[in-house]
């Protein structure tokens, strides 16, 4: 269509100046009706400006069909997150939860697969949930707590502080997986904005296919099986681990460049302190009981004067885990000690809801029977696979 | 920003959308700030040679018309006057030779920017090969002057308008930011087409009323371009890269194969970007020149360059060609070949000489290598040749008939596709003894053996790839056909209710939108003619 017979577009149509017939439409002509405007209008005119609008619908109507082509198609060509890496379908979980939480946790994998939500629920009633996501940096915890509470304002935030580890964007795939599923609001612009890694594009994400249209010749059996509906991947927000792998030697930790954590890292945990206190909120900090990436003493340090300064509780689980949290190393992680398994993770539950309900008093809701029903069913699958595994 | 960049589809639809909102008086200068903004996301120092260029041929062009003007009004009022007629030729001849330096000045310093950024390295690099033959040691040192993006465009665009004002084939535009648009009319800006003033002004600065079906068909043409340039020419590129990038693991057939990728990648790449450049050209009402007419399915060189850069081959004939062959130096040569060398060969030796000149410059334009001046004089032979022989194929032709053989046909499709792709290989490896080197291992290296090794999946580009290209190729050819006989918009339009057009387009942006070859995981490729 490059050549040069394809350019005969009529040259009056270029232009835009093609005459009308002489005459047409004068006031008094058989046929003339009077515009709203008050003009003269023939009956021609009135037809064609009729034509012009159906056309003008027909096309809006086909552009509508055709973004809705390539959106079904965009969702093929998503990632599902439903084989070996799942962790991408938990963001988009927590807006299928029932009710208002208790407890809203928002961290990294340290949170995520250390705390048996169902544990919570079992033992005091607590209706939570784990905003977590694999290596979530501290400004998309911040973000998904600011859209959570978009929703609910729960009576506690745990945040856990490994995360402050870093200081900048560090890896598209895993901000894929956490801001992906997140529902379209300035929250998530802005979390976007604060994530991405210099390569990444803020169109990509609002147009997903454009990011991942080159899948299509990756596509499996998943992609079409979940191509509109997607299994339940965690426990409201709790991703259940069976395997049981004992800690071992952990590599030595490596000397602290800088012992302080990173200016913009920190400033967003101003801004979650800030969020919560606006929203009457109890922000608790912990340090889950995972053995590695080493937790230096400096950070220890930082995060309880922070803690002091501002008045919030910290919990360095990793400090008492064996004898206070009642972890066992040799049984209760699932790969070393870098993660606990579902065994470990109920015993982080454990100590953490007694701690959560002493201090701030939190209602149990086991008498609650719709949400009972709801985290019936939840322990049904989680018993499921706890025994399964 | 790329043509291919999201940055530049939200450019060109937020330009496209501001355009028709816009009271007529405002148009023109919206497309002008447009362009001037496109051209400053290339680099804001690029913007100082556009506006030199600019501003130099446009006195150059002012004073020329001033001129004029004056001198006619004078040779009005001599008439009356009853003046001798040779004193009135005089002072016409006068007026004329003052012109012509105005002009040779103009386009002398328009010229001279755009030698200096594009061709001080190379000469420098030349002059120090020389010293090194001559077994000196003193080496000159290279500039660092960036290519302004477009430069050899816009400068051939302004000086053609200096040429033709000189010419009197139009009036000079008296307002700099008329002209400062014509010159920068950002849609060609990048990799032409090379309009001529008296096409493009009028339209260029009549503020268009929108039309759906001006915008529609200007968007149909807009997507034809992406498909070739994002499903083909991209696709194939890192095949392509592969290939000529190691001239040592690849010979023989691989070369066979680089030629022949190339051509598609090439092909597929300035068709498709000159689409684009029309294409939005036309969703403003503005038509543009068109810059190629099928050119692979052209029987010979000679007419392949009537249907390849169109507009450029217009440009050397016109401000080039032409006005050398009738220049004094060359009609006396001419006189005196004939008188020596016979009246048929006497005659030759001009037209070959002006060739020459236009070949060569034709391959300097192309880029600051002997790659692209061998290339350029390689047609020049290949053209001469096929003129010399030329009594030798009518007596072929008288013997064996092939008028109306499609075999025949086909045959000559399938040469010129052959010679042009492999003079195109100069354009690809790294300098011309290689070039020729590699060109020879196509006969020496006999590999075609290894054909089904596998080594064509490991050139950056899988078997799925090789699919969607085949399918695309495909396509080309079959909507390449079909235009033989008329506009294939054209076609669809007549016979093709809207909604099934609407279809077949969407169906294209579908295509697009998966199977391109853009965003993360490619490298996002600059048109090959950008860098001319």
């Amino acid at each position: 269509m490059s050549e040069v017979n394809e350019n005969k577009l009529n040259k009056a149509e270029l232009t835009g100046t093609a005459a009308e017939p002489a005459g047409a439409g004068a006031a008094g002509e058989p046929g003339a009706v009077k515009s709203e405007s008050g003009a003269a209008e023939t009956g021609a005119q009135t037809k064609k400006r009729g034509g012009k609008a159906r056309v003008a619908a027909l096309v809006v109507a086909l552009l509508i069909l055709t973004a809705g082509v390539i959106y079904v198609l965009d969702l093929l060509l998503r990632p599902k997150y439903m084989g070996d890496v799942t962790e991408g379908a938990l963001t988009a979980e927590y807006y299928n939860a029932y009710g208002d939480h208790d407890v809203l946790f928002v961290g990294d994998c340290e949170v995520y697969e250390n705390f048996s939500t169902v544990q919570l629920w079992r033992e005091f009633g607590i209706n939570s949930f784990i905003r977590g996501g694999a290596q979530q940096l501290t400004w998309q915890s911040y973000y998904l707590l600011e859209d959570a509470l978009r929703y609910e304002t729960p009576d506690v935030v745990v945040f856990n502080v490994l995360a402050l580890m870093y200081n900048e964007p560090q890896n598209e795939a895993y901000n894929r997986m956490a801001l992906d599923g997140m529902r379209w609001s300035q929250t998530k612009w802005n979390a976007i904005q604060a994530s991405m890694c210099e390569d990444e594009s803020m169109v990509d994400y609002i147009f997903p296919i454009l990011r991942y249209h080159s899948r299509w010749n990756e596509l499996t059996s998943e992609d079409f099986r979940y191509w509109f509906k997607k299994d339940t991947i965690s426990y409201n927000g709790y991703y259940l681990r069976t395997e049981i792998l004992p800690a071992g030697e952990m590599p030595p930790a490596r000397p602290l460049t800088d012992p302080n954590f990173g200016d913009y890292a920190m400033a967003y945990l101003d801004l979650m302190t800030e969020l919560c206190q606006e929203k009457g909120i109890h922000l608790v900090l912990i340090k889950s009981p995972s053995l590695y990436p080493h937790w230096y003493e400096e950070w220890d340090q930082q995060i309880s004067e922070y803690a002091d300064a501002h008045g919030l509780l910290y919990i360095n689980m990793l400090d008492i885990a064996e004898d206070q949290v009642g972890v066992d190393y040799s049984l209760d992680t699932y790969d070393g000690g870098l993660h606990m398994n579902v065994t470990g993770a109920e015993k982080c539950a454990s100590y953490l809801g007694k701690v959560l309900v002493e201090k701030y008093g939190l209602t149990d809701h086991r008498s609650d029977a719709k949400m009972s029903a709801y985290w019936d069913e939840v322990g049904a699958r989680y018993d499921e696979a706890k025994n399964a595994g | 920003m790329l043509f291919t960049s999201y940055e530049f589809i939200g450019f060109v639809v937020l330009l496209v959308a501001l355009y028709y909102v816009l009271p007529k008086k405002l148009k023109w200068p919206l497309l002008l700030l447009g362009s001037y903004v496109f051209y400053y996301f290339a680099g804001w120092k690029f913007l100082f040679y556009i506006f030199g260029v600019t501003g130099i041929t446009y006195v150059a062009g002012l004073l020329i018309s001033a001129n004029k003007t004056r001198s006619d009004l004078q040779l009005k009022a001599m008439k009356g006057q009853d003046l001798p007629k040779d004193e009135r030729k005089r002072f016409k001849e006068a007026n004329r030779t003052k012109r012509r330096r105005i002009m040779a000045v103009g386009i002398t310093i328009a010229l001279l920017v755009l030698a200096v950024v594009k061709y001080t390295n190379f000469t420098i690099h030349n002059i120090n090969s020389l010293l090194t033959v001559f077994h000196i040691s003193k080496q000159l040192n290279f500039l660092n002057i960036a290519l302004p993006m477009g430069i050899s465009f816009y400068t051939f665009q302004a000086v053609g308008y200096v040429i033709d004002v000189y010419r009197d084939r139009h009036e000079a535009q008296r307002n700099f930011f008329k002209y400062a648009l014509f010159v920068s009319f950002f849609p060609q800006l990048v990799q032409g087409p090379i309009s001529r003033y008296g096409d493009l002004s009028k339209e260029l600065f009549t503020p268009h009323p929108f039309s759906g079906r001006v915008v529609g068909r200007g968007l149909e043409r807009v997507i034809w371009g992406y498909f070739k340039k994002l499903v083909i020419a991209d696709r194939i590129l890192p095949a392509v890269n592969t290939l000529i990038g190691t001239p040592e693991q690849f010979k023989g057939m691989y070369v066979f194969a680089a030629m022949m990728f190339y051509a598609l990648e090439l092909y597929a790449d300035f068709t498709g970007g000159i689409d684009i450049t029309i294409g939005i050209a036309e969703m403003l009402g503005i038509p543009v020149k068109e810059n190629f007419e099928r050119p692979f399915f052209s029987k010979n060189i000679a007419e392949y360059w009537r249907r390849w850069h169109i507009t450029m081959g217009t440009w050397f004939t016109d401000y080039i060609f032409y006005p050398i062959s009738v220049s004094s130096p060359m009609l006396k040569l001419s006189k005196w070949s004939r008188a020596h060398l016979g009246e048929k060969a006497g005659k030759r030796v001009p037209v070959y000489l002006a060739s020459f000149v236009v070949w060569f410059t034709t391959g300097i334009w192309h880029g600051a290598s002997w790659n692209f001046i061998v290339w350029g004089l390689g047609n020049f032979v290949v053209i001469m040749i096929s003129q010399e022989l030329e009594p030798l194929y009518r007596k072929f032709h008288k013997k064996f008939d092939t008028s109306g053989s499609t075999t025949y046909k086909t045959f000559q499709v399938g040469r010129t596709v052959l010679l042009m792709s492999a003079l195109r290989l100069f354009d690809c490896y790294r300098d011309v003894p290689l070039t020729f080197k590699m060109f020879g291992t196509m006969f020496t290296t006999w590999n075609w053996g290894s054909i089904g090794d596998g080594i064509f999946l490991q050139l950056g580009i899988s078997r799925a790839d090789y699919v969607i290209l085949a399918l695309g190729t495909l396509l080309l050819i079959v909507v390449s056909m079909i235009a033989r006989s008329g506009s294939v918009r054209d076609k669809m339009e007549k016979r093709l209710p809207m909604p099934v057009r609407f279809g077949v387009f969407a169906l294209l942006v579908i295509v697009i939108l998966i199977f391109g070859a853009y965003g993360k995981g490619y490298d996002a490729s600059q048109f090959i003619y950008n860098q001319f």
